[in-house]
């Protein structure tokens, strides 16, 4: 009882310390999106290359698919691309970009200087389908299961542990 | 004297063509009023301290025009509200709602004052049954002073 006195303001300070300590951890900029574990957003937009076609939310259905956001201005998206052309290069799933509030002109070239790692990008020039998906830092990466909903998204660039520690195990268990 | 005159006529003209160009924007300063209302109470995704309302980030310039249509559409402020926190959470409103992941938020000031207040209360209670010996003088000599029968 007469330790009491002197442990309990060591333990309140202990207490702060491990807040103050996780505190530190989180990342503010990380927002937890609430579309997780949600249908994803329908969508209808022209292939980046190919302004003639269209391709709808509905067409991806049926299979596991990545979709990553990008741009030609977004300059977190230079560091990110050669983990998504090497992540594109393993065949183990189609990813599909969605080339937001961009212009065409910009956006391919970008593409034939870095590598297209895309099944095919979507042009999002207004980013109002940006807004749908709750897209507020390029690059995020979504992916999607065969019923088309959301089963992770990473906001910021991917990096290769995310990749391997994260993106490639979900996708083998969507596929498997 | 004409050649003045013709300066200060064109430059009347150059504020009038600078008024017409920022029309759009105050076309129907009601609805304009309504949306400011509503983005000020919304949070900035891009610079977390702005509100969209303050921010001129691309995002928050895109929410403005969003909001600015469901408003024309005549969409409520809840309609947009939950249009926003379904794509970005809670996050967004610098209001939070009130439930049970939130409650601390909420209660959590109001409980620390009170707890506050609460040991604060106790120990000048405790202090003011205490044997007035047991502390010590405030000044030396004023000993006497206080020890009054």
């Amino acid at each position: 009882m007469k330790y009491l006195k002197f442990l309990l303001p060591l333990a309140i300070f202990l207490g702060l310390a491990a807040f103050l300590a996780v505190g530190l951890k989180l990342d503010p900029k990380e927002v937890p999106s609430p579309l997780i574990n949600k249908a994803s957003p329908a969508f209808q937009l022209t292939r980046l290359d190919d302004p003639a076609s269209t391709i709808r939310r509905d067409d991806l259905m049926g299979k596991v698919w990545v979709l990553n956001v990008w741009a030609s201005w977004c300059v977190a998206c230079q560091a990110e691309h050669p983990l998504l052309v090497e992540f594109a290069s393993k065949k183990m799933v189609p990813i599909y970009g969605l080339n937001y509030k961009d212009e065409r002109v910009a956006g391919l070239r970008w593409l034939s200087r870095y590598g297209n790692p895309y099944t095919a990008s979507l042009f999002d020039e207004d980013g109002r389908v940006g807004i749908d998906w709750g897209v507020y830092g390029v690059p995020e990466t979504f992916v999607m299961d065969r019923q088309g909903v959301i089963r992770f998204k990473h906001i910021g660039p991917l990096t290769p542990e995310v990749i391997r520690d994260q993106v490639e195990p979900l996708v083998r268990q969507l596929n498997g | 004297m004409a050649k003045w005159i013709f300066a200060l006529l064109f430059a009347l003209a150059a504020g009038v063509v600078a008024a017409q160009e920022a029309a759009p924007a105050a076309a129907d300063p009601e609805l304009e009023a309504r949306m400011v209302r509503i983005t000020a109470e919304l949070r900035c995704l891009v610079c977390q301290n702005q509100t969209i309302a303050d921010s001129h980030a691309g995002l928050a310039i895109d929410l403005k025009n969003q909001v600015r249509e469901m408003l024309r559409r005549g969409d409520s402020d809840q309609q947009i509200i939950a249009f926003m926190t379904e794509r970005y959470g809670d996050f967004v409103l610098y209001r939070p709602p009130l439930k049970r992941t939130t409650a601390l938020l909420w209660f959590g000031p109001a409980i620390l004052l009170v707890g506050g207040l609460l040991i604060l209360f106790l120990v000048l209670r405790r202090r003011s049954r205490m044997d007035p010996n047991l502390f010590e003088p405030d000044e030396p000599g004023q000993l006497d002073d206080n020890r009054s029968p």
